[in-house]
C-alpha cells in the first residue's frame, strides 16, 4: 500500500466523518431550539403544503434572490445547479453498477461544468467590484470561492488536459467503502482535486456553507401563517405561565 | 432647518456609493437608572459587562432558532445590501442588512464558533469590546425592524431578529435606549405610552363625541371601560390627541355607531403597540400583552379589534394568541384579535355602510403600506389580505387613488423611516434621511397623478411622516389616516 493511498484513504474517512458529524450536530442543534413566536415573512403559506411549496421554489429557483438582484441569481443559480450537475455525474465513480439516471446526465455534467466555474467566476467579481458587496467580504468569503474555483479547475483539466487513471480511482473510492483498500492513482493533478474536496467536506460544518441546511430551518420561510387559528407556544415560553 | 443635508430626491433612484461611517455619530439618548430598572434591567453599564453579555448571547442563541439559523447562514452575497432605506438615505455601509448583522456576528462568531475562536483574522471575528458595543448601540438603533430584507434574502434572514436579540443584549448589561424603555415604563403605570390617565382620557374622549356632534348632529359615543360591550377596542393612544390619529379615532367609532354594535375602549389596555418587541424582550413584551387580556376579561367583552397601528399589529396578529392566550373566552365566530380594517371591509362588503365618495373629493389619494402590516401579518382568509383590504376601505371612501411604483408597496414597501422603536427627536437626522426612498415614490405619483394626500394605518408613520415630510417639500397634513377618509364619507343615520 502506497503512502499517498494510504494518506487520501484516511483523509476521506475523517472527511466524512467530520461532514457528516458536524452537519448533524449543527442540524439537530437547529431542530432543537425553539421558535417561540410565529415570524414568516408575509405574505405567507396558511398551510403546510404551502409552506412546502414556497420552500421547493426557494431551493430549487432561488425566489428569493430573483426578486432581488438578478446578477446575484444568474450566477448563484449557475454554480449551484452546475455543481449539483458535477456532483450528480460524479455519482458514477461510487456506484457499481452505475446507476441510469447518473448514465444518463453524463453528458450535461461537463457542460455543468463549466456553468459552475462561470458562476464563480461572476460572484467573485461582484465581490471586488461591487463595492457594497466588497465592503462586507472577509478573507474567507474570497478564500471560499477560490477553493471552489480550483475545484472545478482542476476537475475540469483532468477532462481537457491529462486525463487520470478513472478506473483506478473508482476502484479506490469503492475500496474505502467497503473497507477494502485498492491503491490511488497518483497523478498531482488528481491528488490535488481530491485534497480540495476533502477540505471543502471538513470546512463545511464550520463555514458559511451552513446555509444549505440552514435555510430549511429558517422560521420566516418555513413556518405557517396562522396566528390567530393556532395558538403557538415554545416550552421556555410556555414556563413563564406557571 | 437642519445642521445636515436633506437627501436629494432622484427620478429614477439610484443605489448609492458607500460612504463610511457618515452615521456613526447617531445615537439615542440612553435610558436613565429609573427607566432601566422598572424594566428589570440594570440601572448602568454593569462591571463584568463583557461576560454578562456573552452569557446572554449564549442564552437567546439557544432560545431562538432565527437568530441560531440566520448567524450562521449568511453567505454574504449581497442581495440585501441595496434594500435598506437607512443605506439608501445615509449611504453608511453599516446600514446595509448584512453589515448590520455582522456586528453582531463578528462577535458570536469569535466567542461560539470554531473558525472564529481559532482563526479570528480570517472570518472578521472580533471581541465584544467597547469600540464594537458603541457601534451596536449605534446602528441597532439605525434599524427599525421592517424585515425589507427578509423578503430579499434567499435564506429569509431577517435583520429585526438580530437587531432585537442586540438590543436585549445591551439591556441586559444596562445599556438601554431612553425612548422605548421609558415608554414601557409608562405603560405598567399609567396603560398607555403617553401617560394619559384615566380622567384625561375620559375627558379627551368627551371631547370627541362634542366634536362629532357639532360637526353632523349625530351623537356618537367613544365609550371606555365599560363592562358588557360586545367589542373591546385597543388602539394606539396617539389616537387619543395626535393628527391626523385622532380623525382615525373618529372614524372608527362613526363605523361602531352605523353597525350598531357597542364597543368600549380600556383604560387598562390604553396602548396597542407594544414597544416590548421593539427591545427584544419577549418578558416585556408579555407583560404588556397580558394587559389586553386583564381588560378583555374585566370588561366581559365578545371580540377584541385592533385600531390603525402597524408594529401593534404584528404584536397583535401574529404574538397575542401566543403572549396571553388562548382566547378561548371570547366569541369563536370571530378571529382573535381582528383589525378594525377587516371589520369595516366585512360592513362594506355587506353593503352595510353608506359612503359618500365625494366627501373626498378635495384629495387625490396613495396608500402607505406600513412595514410590519405588509411583511409581518395578514387581514382577512387570504394571503395578502393586508393590502387588499385596506385599498378597498379607500377605494370605497373615494374617488381619486393611484398607488406608488410597485418596487415600493404590498410586501416591497419602504419603512417611513421612524419604526422600531426610533421615532424620537433625538434621532432626527436618521429619520429624515430614512424617509428618502418613500418620499421618492411619493414625488413619483404627486407629478404623475397629481396625488395630493398618502394614507397610512400606522400610528408611527403618521407621526413620522407629519412631522418628516416638510423636509422634503410636502405638508405636513398631506399624511392622512384611512379610517379620516371613511370618517369623512360616512352617511350618519342611514342605515338602520
Amino acid at each position: 500500500m502506497s503512502f499517498w493511498t494510504i494518506v487520501y484513504a484516511l483523509l476521506f474517512y475523517v472527511a466524512t466523518a467530520l461532514l457528516v458529524g458536524g452537519l448533524a450536530y449543527k442540524i439537530r442543534k437547529y431542530a432543537k431550539t425553539p421558535a417561540p413566536l410565529k415570524i414568516p415573512t408575509t405574505p405567507a403559506p396558511v398551510t403546510r403544503q404551502g409552506v412546502v411549496l414556497r420552500m421547493f421554489r426557494e431551493v430549487a429557483f432561488f425566489e428569493s434572490l430573483f426578486r432581488s438582484n438578478k446578477w446575484i441569481w444568474i450566477f448563484g443559480y449557475l454554480f449551484h445547479f452546475g455543481m449539483f450537475l458535477v456532483l450528480a455525474r460524479h455519482m458514477r465513480y461510487f456506484t457499481n453498477p452505475v446507476w441510469t439516471w447518473v448514465e444518463l446526465i453524463q453528458p450535461f455534467g461537463l457542460y455543468a461544468a463549466f456553468a459552475m466555474a462561470a458562476g464563480l467566476a461572476g460572484l467573485w467579481a461582484r465581490r471586488v467590484l461591487v463595492d457594497r458587496v466588497r465592503y462586507i467580504s472577509a478573507l474567507s468569503d474570497h478564500l471560499m470561492l477560490a477553493l471552489l474555483m480550483a475545484i472545478a479547475l482542476t476537475g475540469l483539466s483532468m477532462d481537457y488536459i491529462t486525463h487520470t487513471d478513472i478506473v483506478a480511482l473508482k476502484a479506490f473510492f469503492l475500496g474505502l467503502m467497503y473497507f477494502n483498500w485498492q491503491p490511488i492513482p497518483e497523478d498531482p493533478l488528481l491528488l490535488i482535486h481530491l485534497a480540495l474536496v476533502a477540505s471543502l467536506m471538513i470546512i463545511f460544518p464550520v463555514s458559511k456553507l451552513l446555509h444549505a441546511p440552514g435555510v430549511f430551518f429558517s422560521p420566516t420561510r418555513n413556518q405557517v401563517d396562522n396566528p390567530r387559528e393556532q395558538r403557538h407556544l415554545a416550552p421556555w415560553a410556555a414556563e413563564l405561565e406557571k | 432647518m437642519a445642521d445636515y443635508e436633506i437627501p436629494e430626491m432622484k427620478e429614477i433612484p439610484i443605489i448609492p456609493k458607500v460612504h463610511e461611517g457618515v452615521m456613526a455619530h447617531s445615537k439615542p439618548f440612553v435610558a436613565k437608572e429609573e427607566f432601566q430598572e422598572q424594566l428589570g434591567f440594570p440601572g448602568e453599564l454593569v462591571d463584568n459587562w463583557q461576560q454578562v453579555a456573552y452569557d446572554k448571547m449564549e442564552e437567546l442563541n439557544g432560545k431562538y432558532r432565527s437568530l441560531a439559523v440566520f448567524l450562521d447562514a449568511c453567505v454574504k452575497c449581497g442581495a440585501c445590501t441595496d434594500k435598506c432605506h437607512y443605506y439608501l438615505g445615509t449611504t453608511d455601509p453599516k446600514n446595509m442588512p448584512v453589515a448590520r448583522q455582522d456586528l453582531y456576528r463578528k462577535v458570536y462568531r469569535r466567542k461560539f464558533t470554531f473558525a472564529g475562536k481559532y482563526f479570528p483574522k480570517l472570518v472578521g471575528a472580533v471581541d465584544l469590546t467597547k469600540e464594537v458595543l458603541d457601534d451596536w448601540y449605534s446602528y441597532f438603533h439605525q434599524c427599525s425592524q421592517c424585515r425589507r430584507c427578509s423578503v430579499y434574502c434567499p435564506y429569509g434572514i431577517d435583520t429585526a431578529e438580530i437587531s432585537m436579540a442586540a438590543r436585549e443584549v445591551m439591556d441586559s448589561i444596562g445599556v438601554g435606549q431612553k425612548y422605548c424603555n421609558e415608554i414601557i415604563g409608562k405603560v405598567y403605570k399609567i396603560g398607555n405610552n403617553l401617560g394619559l390617565p384615566e380622567p384625561a382620557l375620559v375627558d379627551t374622549l368627551e371631547g370627541l363625541e362634542e366634536d362629532i356632534e357639532d360637526e353632523t348632529g349625530v351623537k356618537v359615543r367613544l365609550p371606555v371601560d365599560e363592562k358588557g360591550a360586545d367589542v373591546l377596542v385597543v388602539t394606539p393612544s396617539a389616537d387619543f390627541f395626535a393628527e391626523p390619529h385622532v380623525d382615525g379615532l373618529m372614524g372608527y367609532a362613526k363605523v361602531f355607531h352605523e353597525a350598531g354594535i357597542s364597543w368600549t375602549l380600556s383604560s387598562h389596555a390604553s396602548e396597542a403597540a407594544n414597544f416590548g418587541m421593539f427591545i427584544g424582550s419577549y418578558e416585556n413584551m408579555r407583560k404588556v400583552s397580558m394587559r389586553i387580556r386583564e381588560a378583555a376579561l374585566d370588561l366581559g367583552v365578545k371580540r377584541i379589534i385592533f385600531g390603525e397601528c402597524g408594529h401593534a399589529w404584528r404584536v397583535a396578529y401574529s404574538f397575542l394568541n401566543t403572549l396571553a392566550g388562548p382566547f378561548d373566552f371570547l366569541d369563536p365566530k370571530y378571529p382573535v384579535p381582528q383589525h378594525i380594517m377587516e371589520f369595516t371591509y366585512d360592513l362594506i362588503q355587506r353593503d352595510a355602510l353608506t359612503l359618500d365618495k365625494s366627501a373626498n373629493d378635495d384629495m387625490v389619494l396613495t396608500y402607505h403600506d406600513s412595514c410590519n402590516v405588509a411583511r409581518a401579518s395578514r387581514m382577512g382568509p387570504m394571503p395578502g389580505g393586508q393590502f387588499i383590504l385596506p385599498r378597498e376601505v379607500i377605494k370605497a371612501s373615494c374617488n381619486h387613488f393611484y398607488d406608488m411604483p410597485q418596487d415600493t408597496i404590498h410586501e416591497a414597501t419602504y419603512c417611513c423611516g421612524g419604526g422600531g422603536g426610533l421615532l424620537t427627536d433625538d434621532l432626527m437626522e436618521l429619520r429624515v434621511k430614512g424617509a428618502l426612498p418613500r418620499m421618492e415614490a411619493l414625488k413619483h405619483v404627486v407629478e404623475e397623478h397629481g396625488v395630493t394626500h398618502m394614507a397610512a394605518i400606522c400610528a408611527i408613520c403618521k407621526s413620522q411622516f407629519a412631522k418628516v415630510m416638510p423636509y422634503y417639500g410636502f405638508q405636513m397634513d398631506s399624511i392622512v389616516s384611512v379610517h379620516q377618509l371613511v370618517s369623512n364619507a360616512i352617511v350618519l343615520g342611514n342605515k338602520q
